[in-house]
């Protein structure tokens, strides 16, 4: 689907990650992990096309992205930052937004959009909020309108930057059940999360990175047990039942 | 995080929204057109509308009224408008694409680029007034890209970008009054040029700029939704397939034409690209589509209906219409400040 090939990235000619090789299946989960400043948000920008890489190439269903314009790779892979301005405008606007890269000009929208938008606000649960002004949201609601621009988007790849940052622990399981929704739409979802033990829950694949390498890419039991998610943190972990519903989650913890 | 006030009317008067724009443009629209009226009507000498009809109606050259109604108050009413409209459009045009509630004209450097180049003209080529509109584009663009250079170098955030803009219009402003006080005999009006102000707009200087002022005003209008996607931000604005740095500087460019334009033939107006875009906020909200075209309009009304007020307070003397609007704008503009006290002005 998705496929970084000898990538190298960074910021003012400074590499923040190394010769990146990492490919992203099809409707799956990967979560990328890893220490602050290990390059997780560059790997995520730099496959979104966000950021130039300094070499290597990065292929979208076989096509280099570098031969693809704007609105063509925006119609195939969106992009979610941690950090957005929040815009003085209706929840309805929002999500109509990103119809964008359908929009040919004068911008009008057409029946097809009203239809994907409609069924995005339906689909994060936002009929009754179309008329509210998403600068007066909670920080939850707010995630889920972007979500909702992000669907009206439609694309088959999705980057989500840390997106239950912020959130109440509730609003944050409510996200990570929406993307669980959208990987079930048939969508690849790439995203990078802080809390570990959500990571390895919600992810098909995790993706464990420190200084700007690749540890292990492996499923999420495979990322557990090879133990490495310890010795990166300085942690030690545990695998627990819970409730004796067979319900299994990983608990990290410092020990003495 | 968003730094524009969560108010507007039409929440207060709760009504459909497009019947509501609707009537606010068609408000306006019959606003301009009284306006328009009375600017022709008044100044030195009052002709009553009637004689107005008749006088073009019968278009005699030898006729005073005519006279006076075609070479005096046509130009300058007209001058009024595109000045009006095109400062308060790039006022809203730099408070987008900055994302920045203090940012306009005045503010950001463009009317002291501009102006700086205008005078340079008039001083050292009297010969070539006829230049001033490139010349005042030039200059305006020079110095928003300095100030947006300058800005990126020290964080981009709001505040350095304010605060660049100060230095940057306080440097060029010292350079542009250097040449006024060496070329005291410089052909433009030094007082008039920089209060601004319309007596003796002819139609010869406004035909230039008009051209490019709506030459500009059908392109910013046509790429107002696209203004909208680059409120979202850089990155998100990427994401859904916008080209964000190439419509930025062009952005940025259309409001140095725009402000440059009417600078060439109206001096240094102050405020009115800060007023004119928040007033027009409150009044439809925050959609570019909507809001250039209202702003254009409500620019028109409110700097015309300035310099209506200029002509007739002090009657028969006449005060430069830009005094009346820095009264107006400086007040606004402390409003501003207090508003954003807790913070929501600056990062």
């Amino acid at each position: 689907m998705i496929r970084l090939y000898k990538v190298s990235a960074g910021y003012n000619g400074i590499e923040v990650i190394k010769n990146i090789n990492i490919s992203f299946s099809k409707g799956t989960i990967t979560t990328i992990v890893g220490k602050n400043g290990c390059g997780k948000t560059t790997l995520l920008k730099t496959a979104s096309n966000l950021l130039r890489p300094f070499r290597g190439e990065i292929l979208v269903k076989g096509k280099n992205i570098t031969d693809m314009s704007r609105k063509e790779l925006a119609k195939e892979l969106s992009f979610l930052p941690q950090l957005r301005n929040i815009p003085n405008i209706t929840v309805y606007n929002l999500v109509m937004h990103g119809r964008f890269p359908y929009l040919g000009f004068p911008r009008i929208p057409q029946k097809k959009d009203k239809l994907v938008v409609s069924n995005a606000i339906e689909g994060m649960g936002l009929e009754d909020s179309i008329e509210k002004n998403v600068s007066e949201l909670s920080g939850g609601q707010l995630q889920r309108v972007y979500l909702a621009m992000v669907l009206a988007q439609d694309t088959d790849i999705i980057f989500l930057d840390e997106p239950t940052t912020y959130l109440d622990i509730n609003h944050q399981f409510e996200i990570l059940e929406i993307v669980r929704r959208l990987k079930d739409m048939g969508k690849t979802i790439v995203m990078v999360l802080h809390d570990l033990s959500s990571a390895l829950s919600y992810s098909d694949r995790v993706c464990l990175m420190d200084k700007g390498e690749i540890i292990i890419y492996d499923t999420p039991q495979t990322v557990f047990e090879s133990r490495e998610i310890n010795r990166i943190f300085g942690v030690s972990s545990e695998e627990v039942l819970v409730n004796k519903e067979s319900l299994k989650q990983y608990v990290f913890y410092v020990k003495d | 995080m968003s730094i524009w006030p969560k108010f507007s009317i039409r929440r207060i008067l709760n009504s459909n929204s497009r019947s509501y724009n609707g009537t606010v443009i068609a408000l306006l629209l019959i606003l301009l057109l009284i306006a328009v009226m009375i600017s022709i009507s008044v100044g030195s000498s009052t002709i009553p509308l009637q004689q107005i009809i008749s006088a073009m109606g019968k278009k005699d050259l030898t006729s005073k009224t005519y006279q006076i109604i075609r070479f005096v108050r046509i130009p300058r009413t007209l001058a009024a408008i595109l000045a009006g409209s095109s400062l308060s459009v790039s006022g809203a045009i730099l408070q987008s694409v900055l994302n920045n509630s203090l940012a306009s004209p005045n503010i950001i450097g463009v009317n002291s680029g501009a102006g700086f180049l205008t005078v340079l003209i008039g001083a050292f080529f009297p010969a070539s007034l006829f230049l001033t509109p490139l010349a005042a584009f030039i200059g305006g663009l020079l110095a928003v890209f300095l100030v947006f250079f300058i800005a990126q170098k020290s964080g981009a955030s709001r505040m350095s970008i304010v605060l660049s803009g100060v230095a940057v219009s306080s440097f060029i402003g010292a350079m542009t009054d250097t040449v006024l006080t060496l070329k005291p005999e410089t052909a433009i009006d030094r007082s008039i040029f920089l209060i601004g102000g319309f007596s003796g707009v002819t139609m010869d200087r406004l035909a230039l700029p008009a051209a490019f002022i709506i030459i500009s005003l059908i392109v910013v209008i046509g790429l107002s939704y696209d203004m909208n996607i680059l409120t979202l931000g850089d990155e998100t604005a990427k994401s859904l397939g916008l080209g964000v740095a190439r419509l930025r500087y062009l952005f940025l460019g259309l409001g140095a034409l725009l402000s440059g334009s009417a600078i060439s033939f109206a001096g240094l107006l102050g405020f009115v690209g800060l007023i004119v875009p928040h007033a027009s906020r409150f009044l439809v909200g925050y959609d570019n589509s909507l809001l250039i075209p209202v702003c254009a309009l409500l620019g028109s009304v409110f700097t015309l209906g300035c310099d209506i007020l200029a002509r007739i307070l002090f009657a028969p003397f006449e005060i430069p219409v830009g005094i009346i609007m820095s009264f107006l704008g400086g007040p606004f503009f402390i409003h501003l400040l207090l508003k954003g006290k807790k913070g929501k002005l600056y990062d």
